[in-house]
């Protein structure tokens, strides 16, 4: 899965929960909490949604990691590496 | 028509999920009414077959106006007056509805245009704003296929559909029921300003050291699937549902000039609308749910809230509300009861403070939780002992 793939597997999870939102246009380096209104419940949602579709583990420690588009990328685009090996 | 709300007054019958010969029990849900909280879902408490659908699809009618005639099994085909979905009882079989509106009798069967019964336009889960977006664009949401979750419709959804070449919109279908936000914001409107007119709040607040719950969760969810992680929210939420039992001046409604108090805890959770909006639909009997059911039923109820489906029942029966506005909101927040209820606890978000443990200062994750209570039904030092005993609580989450 290429990094576009990823961002737009991201962009659309993300998308499912604050649809008001044009994703494309979000700074991908801002927190997302803020950037788009989510709550504690929608970013649990959004990543049951990574886990379910793209199948990687996220444990809890890890979501400050992935607060931001980009950050959310780069951690998917690192583990579904490592899961593949 | 259910009474959906302290400030209801009618509602608009938008769908049947039942027809006559139907077999219903109770709990099922049979019908969708649009008010000015978005489109309800209503369950039957009367088990048997429908024997007579008494509201045409489309019409508003008052609070107390039969739906439908429910035979019950075993009951006599032409015996007098099955019960209706909702009280009060109505009069013989035969005698048209009490509150029939003043347009034609209709004895005309009601058979409406071709009933989708399963997968139907309500039924269908769809955000807020597909849903605006699909009305706007006069788009059957039936004919979309969601991708969102459990098949929930998203915008993107609605706006593929949207794009595509000459998409089938038959505009004349049914609408849809909409979360109305300026309907919604109205009915909030007339429900404070009834509350802060005649409920004589008193306001308290406790701080509680929240440090035991965050360790405990932290532990407990490393080991979990996303979909099973707790929050603390499930947390506060049983404490909250646990201590209430013991000081039941703080759960019930007030109605008629007085207080009836009830043994079940149905814990009304506010959760915020995206694009401005609140609704606070019951978790039911949240004090006898363990923690991952809780947990489970809120996620599913806030999913549920947001898409504009919620049930009759988790309108109408919370006990005691619970406001919490989450990690990016404030300390502290002060709720204003909803009425008929007697009182709302409020949960600020966890900040980290310096704390005295053992005659040593320590970092400590702490939480102010407040209570607005009816003065007409208890008094602060109640509701003092209430918060402690919801801190207490809190120091053990292994016994939550």
């Amino acid at each position: 899965m290429s990094d576009i793939d990823i961002r737009k597997v991201v962009q659309e999870e993300l998308n499912n929960i604050a649809p008001e939102f044009d994703m494309t246009t979000v700074d991908p380096a801002a927190d997302l909490r803020e950037a788009i209104d989510i709550d504690s419940m929608d970013f649990l949602n959004f990543i049951t949604a990574i886990h379910h579709r793209l199948g990687i583990d996220i444990p809890e420690i890890d979501y400050p990691k992935l607060i931001t588009l980009d950050g959310a990328v780069a951690y998917i685009t690192a583990h579904l590496g490592s899961s593949k090996s | 028509m259910p009474s959906l709300g302290a400030d209801m007054e009618a509602g608009t019958l938008v769908e049947w999920l039942v027809k006559p010969g139907d077999w219903v029990k109770r709990g099922d849900i049979v019908a969708v009414v649009e008010t000015q909280k978005g489109a309800i879902e209503i369950e039957t408490y009367q088990p048997g077959q429908i024997e007579r659908i008494l509201v045409d699809l489309q019409s508003k009618v008052p609070v107390g106006t039969p739906l439908a005639l429910i035979r019950a099994d075993g009951e006599a085909k032409p015996a007098a007056a099955p019960p209706p979905l909702t009280p009060p009882p109505p009069p013989a079989a035969a005698a048209p509805p009490p509150f029939a509106p003043p347009a034609p009798p209709s004895p005309r069967v009601i058979t409406p245009v071709p009933p989708p019964v399963v997968p139907s336009v309500a039924a269908r889960a769809a955000s807020p704003a597909a849903r605006k977006l699909a009305e706007e664009r006069g788009i059957d949401l039936s004919i979309i296929t969601g991708s969102g979750p459990g098949g929930a419709i998203t915008y993107a959804d609605v706006e593929r559909r949207v794009s595509a070449p000459a998409a089938v919109a038959p505009p004349e279908k049914k609408k849809a029921p909409t979360l109305d936000l300026a309907a919604m914001r109205t009915a909030i409107a007339a429900a404070m300003a009834r509350s802060k007119r005649e409920i004589p709040h008193y306001y308290l607040e406790h701080q509680v050291d929240v440090t035991a719950c965050e360790h405990w969760l932290a532990e407990k969810n490393a080991a979990l699937p996303p979909d099973s992680r707790l929050l603390l929210g499930a947390l506060t939420i049983k404490a909250v549902a646990l201590a209430v039992r013991r000081f039941p001046a703080f759960n019930g409604f007030y109605r008629d000039n007085k207080f009836e108090p009830t043994q079940a805890v149905h814990v009304g959770v506010a959760i915020s609308i995206r694009g401005g909006g609140l609704a606070a639909p019951a978790l039911h009997d949240a004090d006898h749910l363990s923690l991952d059911e809780l947990m489970s039923r809120m996620r599913d109820l806030i999913q549920r809230t947001r898409a504009g489906r919620i049930r009759g029942s988790e309108m109408s029966d919370p006990t005691i509300t619970v406001s919490s506005l989450g990690e990016r909101g404030v300390e502290v927040l002060y709720g204003i009861i909803y009425p008929p209820q007697v009182a709302i606890v409020g949960i600020g978000k966890a900040v980290m403070r310096p704390w005295v443990i053992d005659g040593a200062i320590g970092p400590r994750s702490v939480v102010t939780v407040t209570l607005s209570g009816d003065h007409r039904v208890s008094d602060g030092h109640a509701g003092a002992l209430f918060l402690a005993e919801i801190g207490k609580l809190l120091q053990e989450p292994d016994k939550l």
